[in-house]
């Protein structure tokens, strides 16, 4: 799996083309906007999405996790789809998050999708009782919930601050950027940066993305960026004037 | 037909175009009405568009109120008014004539037994142009529930001319049963022989290309001369971007000012009700058409018919003659105008199967699972629902005569449940099973949601095209927007635009625009060729005694061929590879039909991928697959073995987007991925999921859902012909003659322009990815080098 090196505020860090970010020196991995449990989330509503899409994120995450040395994750928000995630989500994902926040320095910043995800607002301790289910169906995982999280020259959060200097890491915007090669427009999940920020692409397997040409983008990078499109096992790096 | 209503029997009339059917298929009940006059629904008639039942409406009303009966007669559809739907519901009239969408919709209401009980007769015209359709196979369900409704319900069904009359028989057999004998089939006399004539232009005629622009000097000189009598021309084209450059030139060409108008699919409908209805007057001396105006709307006198681009099908061609002059003893005049040399055979082949009456069609195919589950959804939103009872109404629809029930269930539990091996949705159930047995809806705005999303129509995302703070000119393709960038111009609408970009959901453009303009190029505005057409083109071509009477030019054409490469022979495999604009390619003249060459396309993207050639893209006609890729093909041998079709076809197709696209319509009829609602767009993206997104979950956990075997059967319809492919692969071994080209060859040359956008996903994503950055690097070095000169 390709990576790409970035230099973010005058720190080292690693691009991986599933769109995980890899701090080497500090043993630390950022993924960002799982949304976990969207598919049900969807199911409520009566639309029945296929059930499968936290195992399909949660693998995807072991996998990168296996083939690294990690001590610390941090998800940068947006790691449940919506409050009621933890109601729904099954044994199987429940036992791997469990597992996960066990074997590492887990910390959850806390997203708009997702503003507590220990739910201690509701249960106190951190083992909440979902709202009309059986018990034992709370939030019977770990890790840190913090806002946003400073380490050494770096911070990381949910939504990226337009007045923020430089060093800020975060999610949210779910980035896509195109391309166009021989005539064709291709869209991929991208990383976008200009060397005092960055913001990550959605880990989730059913999360959709936002192209970097969108004004929303404008304000964060006022002098342009790179984007970093993620291929099937590559990445490529350009300038965000030569996107279409 | 009056003696099949007397004997209350099921009638198929089979009839050409202008053999005035429609009315025959009313006429029985008209007399019934008019002798016993009564309340309530007593005809319900379904049309495959709005506009011919509401043509047909106005054609009913006149002998209506002539005759001063008291017989009310109203049209039912998207655009009337809720206030007049609720009072069909609550009154319906004696006739009702409407769509299958429309009446899918009444059927799912729980007065739906009411409405319809009183029902006698259900007339259903121009019944070849819906059966074999995912719409179809909606009306015949439909249909199945009328019977269980009212089991004395008649069918009348009315068809034009067609290949496999049987086929028919069973769509109004109340069993779905083609040797139904009760069914009383009406065949109707054929009208004069038409006058068919191919265009033997006196310009250049060219190698490529399907606008015959080159011909249109003397296509304007033939309706001119029609103007000059006050006659009507009609002009069919293919698509809806040759309708734009046609129509555009006809206008540069009109020194006399004739009143020509445009009409195809995506103009905005009140432009199109504004030409139909000059055309109804007789203000108009041409119309450039598309498939929109195939249906049997009468439009008055038609004088001539001008069919610009090959016909793609004798059935077609017909149908289309049949436009001009609605007279029977009169014989329809019709001037054919090949776009290209190749076109050129294919019309010499489609007037010889119209002399020998030799129609074509595709054998019928079993009914779609996705349109079984929009049924069973609206079926449970009309009342509780009994399975075995469902299940045996199901039956008896034609499309589903041999649905398993194993099939059935599952799509029963894909509605209530989502049909998941992992049962995490319990909560979030659509149905229900109660004690009873009966299945009944958790919610009822589950019924909201049906009616938001049912029809199987799937567009592909649009995007309405409006003039700067002015009217809206029509839809286009959202991906064709994507594409341009401010300040680009394109035709659309028969007129020049300029975009000026995206203004919320809006392509904004302004009058007039520079430069070379971009043609919007249409998903699915492509007709195949039968394979009918196909086969007799070849035999054309591999005769060269036959050639005689071809067009000078095209006889040169082939004989260019021979010289400059070879002539595909009837025993072995011509393949020609020749590089092109930075692409490798590679065509190999099977003539095997476009069925078997879309998966011989896929097997051997698949095997060039393997072999590092980075294959892009294929595209399949009914004569010719052309592969290209970014290095050339050497050892075609190993490339065409037979034991390419033992590699993991299965794995290879779903990953394609030609599945990936079929499973997003699928998922929309099924009720999983849900229409877009206006306005929606705007609200953010968490309210949609990107169906490739499903598809690579769906397929990954869970490979045999429901949904995913009604994609493959969806896809095998258009792919697979496999046993042809493996034939043909067994006859050409050690038989292919390879020529290695600097240049593309005459025969080559119309598949090139066939390329449409079927695309390779794979490792060739990855190549394309550093490519674009190693040329923009390499531009960008360039520039740093020039500045550097002493210019």
């Amino acid at each position: 799996m390709q990576s790409t090196v970035i230099s973010l505020n005058g720190v080292s860090l690693r691009l991986l083309s599933s769109g995980a970010l890899y701090w080497a020196e500090r043993k630390l991995l950022a993924v960002a906007d799982l949304h976990l449990e969207k598919a049900s989330s969807f199911a409520r509503r009566g639309q029945l999405l296929p059930p499968y899409d936290s195992r399909a994120t949660l693998e995807r995450l072991l996998k990168v996790l296996g083939g690294l040395e990690v001590e610390q994750v941090i998800c940068l928000g947006d790691s449940f789809h919506d409050r009621q995630a933890a109601e729904r989500i099954d044994a199987q994902s429940r036992a791997c998050l469990a597992a996960l926040t066990k074997d590492y320095d887990w910390i959850w910043i806390a997203g708009n999708h997702d503003p507590d995800p220990l739910g201690r607002q509701e249960g106190g301790t951190g083992f909440g009782t979902g709202r009309g289910t059986g018990g034992g169906r709370g939030r019977d995982w770990g890790g840190r919930v913090l806002e946003d999280c400073a380490i050494g020259p770096l911070v990381f959060r949910h939504e990226a601050e337009p007045q923020f200097g430089s060093g800020e890491i975060s999610g949210h915007f779910h980035p896509k950027a195109a391309l166009r090669v021989r005539g064709r427009r291709m869209s991929c999940r991208a990383f976008l940066e200009d060397g005092a920020r960055l913001i990550l692409p959605a880990f989730g397997s059913l999360a959709g993305g936002l192209d970097a040409l969108d004004p929303a983008f404008a304000p964060l990078f006022k002098k342009g960026f790179r984007a970093h499109l993620l291929g099937r096992d590559r990445i490529a790096s350009l300038p965000s004037s030569s996107l279409s | 037909m009056l003696s099949a209503a007397h004997q209350g029997r099921s009638a198929l009339l089979i009839a050409p175009t202008g053999g005035g059917k429609t009315l025959a298929g009313f006429l029985p009940s008209l007399t019934s009405l008019a002798s016993e006059p009564r309340a309530g629904l007593h005809t319900l008639y379904i049309s495959p568009l709005k506009a011919l039942a509401v043509d047909i409406h106005r054609n009913l009303l006149a002998p209506i109120e002539e005759m001063g009966l008291a017989i009310t007669c109203e049209t039912r559809s998207g655009d009337t008014p809720q206030s007049k739907r609720q009072r069909q519901r609550r009154t319906p009239p004696n006739i009702l004539l409407t769509t299958p969408e429309s009446l899918a919709l009444l059927l799912s209401y729980h007065d739906a037994a009411e409405i319809f009980g009183s029902l006698d007769c259900v007339v259903l015209d121009e019944l070849h142009a819906l059966a074999g359709s995912k719409r179809g196979d909606q009306l015949a369900l439909c249909l199945s529930r009328l019977q269980a409704i009212n089991p004395a319900v008649r069918r009348v069904g009315l068809s034009a001319t067609v290949h496999d009359p049987d086929e028919l028989q069973a769509w109004v057999s109340p069993n779905g049963d083609a040797e139904d004998k009760r069914v009383m089939r009406i065949d109707g006399k054929g009208g004069a022989e038409p006058e068919i004539e191919i265009l033997a232009t006196r310009e250049y005629l060219p190698w490529s290309g399907h606008m015959a622009l080159h011909a249109l000097g003397e296509v304007y000189e033939r309706l001119a001369q029609q103007a000059g009598s006050g006659g009507t021309t009609l002009i069919f084209v293919n698509t809806r971007a040759q309708a734009e450059l046609v129509f555009q030139e006809l206008w540069r060409l009109n020194e006399e000012n004739l009143a020509i108008a445009l009409h195809h699919g995506s103009l905005a409908a009140e432009q199109r009700r504004k030409v139909e209805a000059a055309m109804a007057r007789g203000d108009l001396r041409a119309v450039v058409a598309t498939s929109s105006l195939d249906l049997g709307i009468d439009w008055g006198a038609i004088d001539l018919v001008i069919q610009i681009g090959a016909p793609k099908g004798v059935s077609r061609l017909l149908q289309r003659i049949g436009r001009a002059n609605h007279r029977l003893d009169a014989p329809s005049k019709a001037l054919l105008v090949p776009g290209n040399r190749f076109e050129v055979l294919e019309c010499r082949a489609a007037v010889e199967g119209v002399r020998r009456h030799d129609l074509d069609g595709d054998p019928p195919k079993p009914g779609g699972l996705d349109v079984l589950a929009q049924h069973i959804w609206g079926m449970a939103c009309a009342a509780p629902l009994d399975a075995d009872a469902l299940y045996g109404e199901v039956i008896r629809a034609a499309p589903y005569r041999a649905l398993s029930r194993a099939d059935f269930d599952a799509v029963l539990d894909f509605v209530a449940t989502g049909g998941y091996a992992l049962k995490s949705y319990d909560r979030f159930q659509r149905l229900r099973q109660g004690p009873d047995g009966l299945w009944r809806l958790t919610n009822a705005r589950h019924a909201q949601r049906y009616r938001m999303n049912a029809g199987t129509i799937v567009e592909q995302p649009l995007m309405k095209v409006r003039l700067h703070r002015g009217k809206v000119l029509g839809e286009i393709e959202e991906y064709f927007v994507q594409g341009l960038q401010p300040g680009d111009s394109f035709i659309f609408a028969g007129q020049l635009l300029r975009f000026l970009g995206i203004r919320e959901t809006f392509a904004e453009v302004a009058r007039g625009g520079e430069g070379e303009p971009k043609v919007p190029a249409y998903a699915g505005g492509r007709l195949p060729l039968s394979t009918y057409l196909a086969d007799r083109v070849r035999a054309i071509l591999q005769d060269p005694s036959s050639w005689s009477d071809l067009p000078p030019s095209v006889q040169e054409w082939l004989k260019i061929q021979r010289w400059r490469s070879l002539l595909p022979d009837r025993e072995g495999l011509l393949v020609e590879t020749f590089p092109r604009s930075d692409k490798e390619f590679l065509v190999a003249y099977s003539f095997e039909g476009r069925n078997a060459h879309q998966t011989l396309g896929m097997l051997l993207t698949k095997r060039m991928e393997r072999f590092g050639l980075s294959p892009l893209g294929f595209v399949a006609t009914d004569y010719v697959i052309a592969v290209w890729s970014l290095k050339p093909a050497k050892d075609l041998d190993a490339l065409f073995d037979q034991d390419m079709l033992g590699d993991d076809l299965e794995e290879w197709m779903a990953d394609s987007s030609m599945l990936r696209r079929t499973f997003r319509n699928v998922g929309v009829i099924a009720g999983l991925i849900e229409r877009k609602a206006p306005g929606q767009e705007k609200s953010g993206r968490q309210l949609t999921v990107s169906s490739d997104l499903i598809y690579d979950v769906l397929r990954k956990y869970q490979p045999d859902h429901v949904l995913l075997r009604a994609t493959w059967a969806d896809a095998a319809g258009g792919l697979t012909d496999i046993r042809r492919l493996s034939d043909m692969l067994a006859r050409i071994k050690g038989k292919i003659r390879h020529r290695r080209l600097d240049k593309i060859s005459p025969l080559a040359v119309p598949v090139l322009l066939e390329i449409g956008r079927e695309q390779v996903y794979g490792s060739a994503l990855d190549e394309l990815l550093d490519e674009g950055v190693q040329s923009l690097i390499e531009e960008a070095t360039q520039g740093s080098d020039q500045a550097g000169l002493p210019l």
